[in-house]
This record gives structure tokens, sequence and C-alpha cells, in this order.
């Protein structure tokens, strides 16, 4: 299945988020191998390069390390891999926030909302 | 060296009126999926014609890998042209030996597998195929070609969504670091997220050759929306 994305933001930067989402959910785990840039562009059905720009740019940030002779694999520092979780989850939050007060709730009202909403169990 | 197709002062008039491509200079890398888009009319096939060696430039010059466009460069351009050429009445195992008989990049096995990969007999004439398949076999013959460019003339136009979804991936599966495609179209939203770059045309003068990526950071759109609102009338 190619993966759905916005037609209004540059791709590589969909990828990024898409495949740090695959690490941060646990798809592919810490120190786990990662298809080859050409095996996912197929999966994607993007561009290749597009995809090796995603690639270098995970890598930059230290969630990816390339190994000489091995391809890539996601890193094995959790540490890291749960800031991000945490970062993204901030953020989450945040646009949820905005949301509910552009519909006139307040801080405490959202957190009685919250309070009363059973847990889902998405599994 | 990384260019790999340099056009410069590039014009071919049909007659004093007709001025199909405009002075177009022009340098396209290697390793790209480059998209050509424009309205129609706007010279695209023209500009892909004068790459093939199909027409010759009324001024101005093409280089591919350094060497002008002629009976040699033909060899390393590969070129699926909006029209077939090929005759319905043949079985696709005949062009096949057609194909290995013209072009020495041409890889049999290699198209063999991809049309076992979608079932098509290699017994059975062009000319039942449908619509869809035609194109497949058409993009697949181009596509087991191990050439510098690939020229495709609307490769997705009137095939079903699976049929263009199995071209396009057709498409990245086939990507050389070595080469280059070119892909005229006028169905920019299909094809976009596929692209490296763009080309724009607009009568016969270049308008604009960027990354996707650069129109959809600096404009906050698809390149298909950008197309509309640059081309509106």
């Amino acid at each position: 299945m190619a993966w759905e994305l916005d037609t209004d933001r540059p791709i590589y930067a969909q990828l990024v988020e898409r495949i740090q989402m695959q690490i941060v959910s646990g798809y592919y785990p810490p120190g786990g191998k990662l298809p080859s840039v050409r095996e996912l562009a197929a999966t994607a059905a993007v561009n290749p390069n597009t995809m090796q720009k995603a690639f270098v740019e995970l890598e930059r940030g230290g969630l990816i390390v390339t190994q000489r002779t091995n391809g890539r694999n996601v890193t094995e520092d959790e540490e890291l891999i749960r800031r991000v979780k945490e970062g993204m989850a901030r953020e989450h939050m945040e646009t949820f926030f905005c949301r509910m007060k552009e519909l006139g709730y307040t801080g405490e009202e959202i957190r009685a909302l919250i309070d009363n909403e059973p847990v889902r169990n998405n599994s | 060296m990384n260019e790999l197709v340099e056009i410069v002062g590039l014009t071919k008039a049909y007659d004093a009126k007709h001025v199909a491509v405009n002075n177009i200079t022009l340098t396209l890398p290697k390793g790209k999926i480059i998209g050509l888009l424009g309205p129609n009319g706007s010279g695209k096939t023209t500009l892909i014609k004068m790459l093939n060696g199909l027409l010759t430039p009324t001024q101005g010059s093409i280089m591919i890998n350094g060497r002008y466009v002629g009976v040699e460069s033909k060899a390393h351009v590969a070129y699926l042209p909006d029209r077939t050429y090929l005759s319905g009445g043949q079985k696709i195992r005949e062009i096949l030996d057609f194909f290995v008989d013209f072009y020495a990049d041409f890889s049999r096995d290699k198209a063999e597998e991809m049309l076992r990969s979608l079932n098509i007999d290699p017994e059975t004439k062009l000319k039942t195929l449908s619509k869809g398949n035609k194109e497949k076999v058409q993009l697949i013959l181009v596509m087991s070609r191990n050439a510098e460019l690939y020229v495709l003339d609307e490769p997705i136009a009137g095939v079903d969504p699976a049929a263009r979804d199995y071209i396009l991936r057709t498409i990245i599966n086939n990507y050389n670091p070595d080469a280059t495609v070119i892909i005229s179209t006028h169905l920019i939203g299909d094809i976009e997220q596929v692209l490296d770059e763009v080309i724009f045309m607009r009568y016969g003068h270049l308008v604009l050759y960027t990354s996707v990526d650069n129109i959809r950071e600096q404009h906050g759109k698809s390149v298909d929306a950008y197309f509309r609102e640059v081309f509106a009338c």
C-alpha cells in the first residue's frame, strides 16, 4: 500500500515523521534492521531520492544508524527513542489543547473531559 | 560529472509563426526522476522528440552524457512515445526479439520477468491486450533497457488507477542512480510523489525548473495546485 501523504507539505518531511512514528511505536524495534531505501521507497510509492533524504535526516537526529556493511538499523539508544516519543506526544497535546480552546473549553473543563473519557484499547 | 543532459539555446520553429520550443537552456543531472509539465501545446512533445533525435533543432544544441544527439545518443536513450509505433498484430515474443536485435542494452530476462509478474503470456498479440496492459507492456520494454536517459511521454494517460500504480512502481523499482527519467504528463497529482524535480513549460518557454519539495516548502501547496495557479487562464 502506498503511504497516504498530504499534498501541501514537503514529502521528505512527511516520510521523516512517518518513519519516526514507526520507530517510537516499536514497529521497528530498538536495534532492529530497517528496509533499504529502495525497498521502502517502493512500498511508500515515493521517489527513492526523497526517501534517501528522509533517512539522512533521521540519521542526523540519531534515530537511525548506518552500519558500514549491514545497511541501516534503528538506534539502540532507548532513551533517545523515548525523548523523541515524548516530543511527538507533546506536539499532539498542543494541537489538542489548541483545538479544544477554539471550541471554547477552559483548561479545567478539558481536564474534566479527559478524566471522564474511558481509556480506549486499540490493540 | 553529474550532468546528464545539457540543453543550450534550444529552439524549434516549424515556421516563422509556430515556434514550438523557444530558446531553452537547461541542465539536468543524473539519478533524477523529473516531471515535464505544461498545458497542451506548450512544447513538451517537441522537446522530447529533439531529445530523441526525431526532430532537428532550428537552433541550439542538446548533449546527452557528453554526446550530441544523434545515432550514438539514441543507443542510450529509451523512449516511450505518446502513441505506439508497435504493430498490434505482433506477438509480444516477436516484439522482444525485435528489441533484442535493435538495442544492445535491452535485457530480455528483465522484460520476461516483469511480464511473468503480470501474468502476461508472451505468445499473446499486442492488440488483444487491454489498454492498461498495452501501456504496461510498452513501459516494460522501455524500462528493460539499461539506458542513460528514459523519456516517457504521457505514460499514465488513460489507464485505470491500478495500472497507474503499477506503472509508477515500475519506474521507482527501476531507479538507477546513474540514469535520469523524464516523464511528461498532465496528471500531476497522480505522479508528483514519484518526482524529484519538475520542469514547467508554457508557449515553448521554460517557466520553472525546481524540486517538488521546494514548491511545497515555498508555496505550501502541491505541485498540482501550484501548476493550476501558474497556468490559470
